[in-house]
């Protein structure tokens, strides 16, 4: 496409990244990606293909064993994480707190964090900002999760399966509240199962396969190419 | 009108028959404002990029125009909505017609099943 409506310098860098988990198997192999700002991007794969211990690499809470990892030219650190929102796949918030504190807490945690943001999309989903979150329904709290990580005014948002826990008819709301929510100019990668749900936002996916690049394309033109949806091509490459 | 957009054709087309089709319908006046990508592509859960491409795609197309800082608007010409609409019903019926000569209709058999319909559609 000829006219972009947002910048595309690369975003993170990733070099012949390699990581064993405890000696034992390769979770990622020889992987060499390059990321742009302001894409949405899809990453794809079977279970154990890669696509959570990437996610980490990029959010710095794993070191790969070979190869190496920038984000917007520094390596990953204390200085990129601070540009770089993480929402992990599994709750990472179980406390009588209530929506409203733990929300206080992320304001005094990252200076990016935008209260005004965070409110408005309570009211869009629904929430009261009183109720504590170990009264949540998993759906409602994985809601709240994403609340926060997308309040922050990051310049990469990691989302490791954002819609998993939540009912088919309010997918699409959170898709909305993600659309609305970024920064112009913020790359956000979405690790998901749930290919057919999510393609339509994605500019771009990223197939992995035992740890290795399987594929990395613009959905449109693999769309185009193929007369078929992303779900109906992935489910093809990886039938068992 | 809900987006019911699917997954094996280009998002972006389908987003320009959408649009067309508000356009003619009128749900977009002429000369009207349109929101911004951002929220166009929140509405329809799409990717913004994808949606920006869409709108390019129309403004070429003269469907809309851009303003440097105030935004994207309708066209006003509404010579060219109705060639639009002209257009799209062209559509529907050549669709129509081939799905009819493979039922078997002749010309003439066609033109009275048709009456006959529209007889009846008048009167419910």
């Amino acid at each position: 496409m000829m006219e972009a409506t947002y910048s595309a310098t690369p975003l993170a860098d990733i070099r012949n990244v390699s990581l064993n988990y405890e000696g034992r198997f390769m979770a990622l192999s020889d992987l060499t990606l390059t990321l742009e700002a302001g894409r949405i991007y899809g990453l794809l794969g079977p279970n154990g293909s890669g696509k959570t211990t990437l996610i980490k690499i990029l959010a710095g809470l794993l070191q790969p064993t070979a190869g190496s990892v920038t984000i917007e030219g520094m390596p990953v650190g204390p200085e990129t994480k601070a540009h770089v929102s993480y929402l992990p796949d599994h709750p990472f918030l179980e406390s009588g707190m209530t929506i409203a504190e733990v929300m206080a807490l992320y304001a005094d945690f990252y200076q990016d964090f935008d209260m005004q943001r965070a409110e408005d999309m309570l009211v869009r989903l629904k929430l009261a900002k009183n109720a504590r979150l170990n009264k949540l329904s998993k759906g409602t709290l994985e809601k709240v999760q994403l609340i926060l990580v997308m309040s922050r005014k990051a310049d990469l948002y990691l989302l490791d399966e954002p819609i998993a826990g939540v009912d088919p008819a309010a997918r699409d709301y959170i898709l909305e509240t993600i659309i609305n929510n970024y920064d112009p100019g913020a790359t956000i990668i979405i690790s998901t199962h749930l290919i057919s749900d999510v393609e339509k936002i994605l500019d771009d996916v990223i197939m992995l396969q035992y740890g290795r690049l399987l594929h990395k394309a613009s959905v449109e033109d693999m769309r185009a190419e193929r007369g078929e949806s992303i779900d109906a091509i992935f489910r093809k490459e990886f039938k068992c | 009108m809900s987006w019911n957009l699917n997954s094996d054709r280009p998002i972006f087309q389908q987003i320009i028959e959408h649009l067309e089709l508000e356009i003619v319908q009128g749900v977009y006046e002429p000369g009207q404002k349109l929101p911004s990508v951002r929220e166009l592509a929140a509405q329809a859960t799409v990717n913004p990029n994808t949606m920006q491409r869409a709108l390019s795609e129309m403004e070429r197309m003269g469907l809309m125009h851009s303003e440097r800082t105030s935004g994207r608007y309708i066209t006003e010409d509404e010579s060219m909505i109705k060639t639009l609409k002209k257009e799209l019903a062209g559509g529907e019926i050549s669709r129509f017609l081939e799905q009819m000569r493979r039922l078997g209709y002749s010309g003439e058999e066609l033109l009275d099943i048709l009456k006959e319909e529209m007889c009846k559609g008048e009167e419910k």
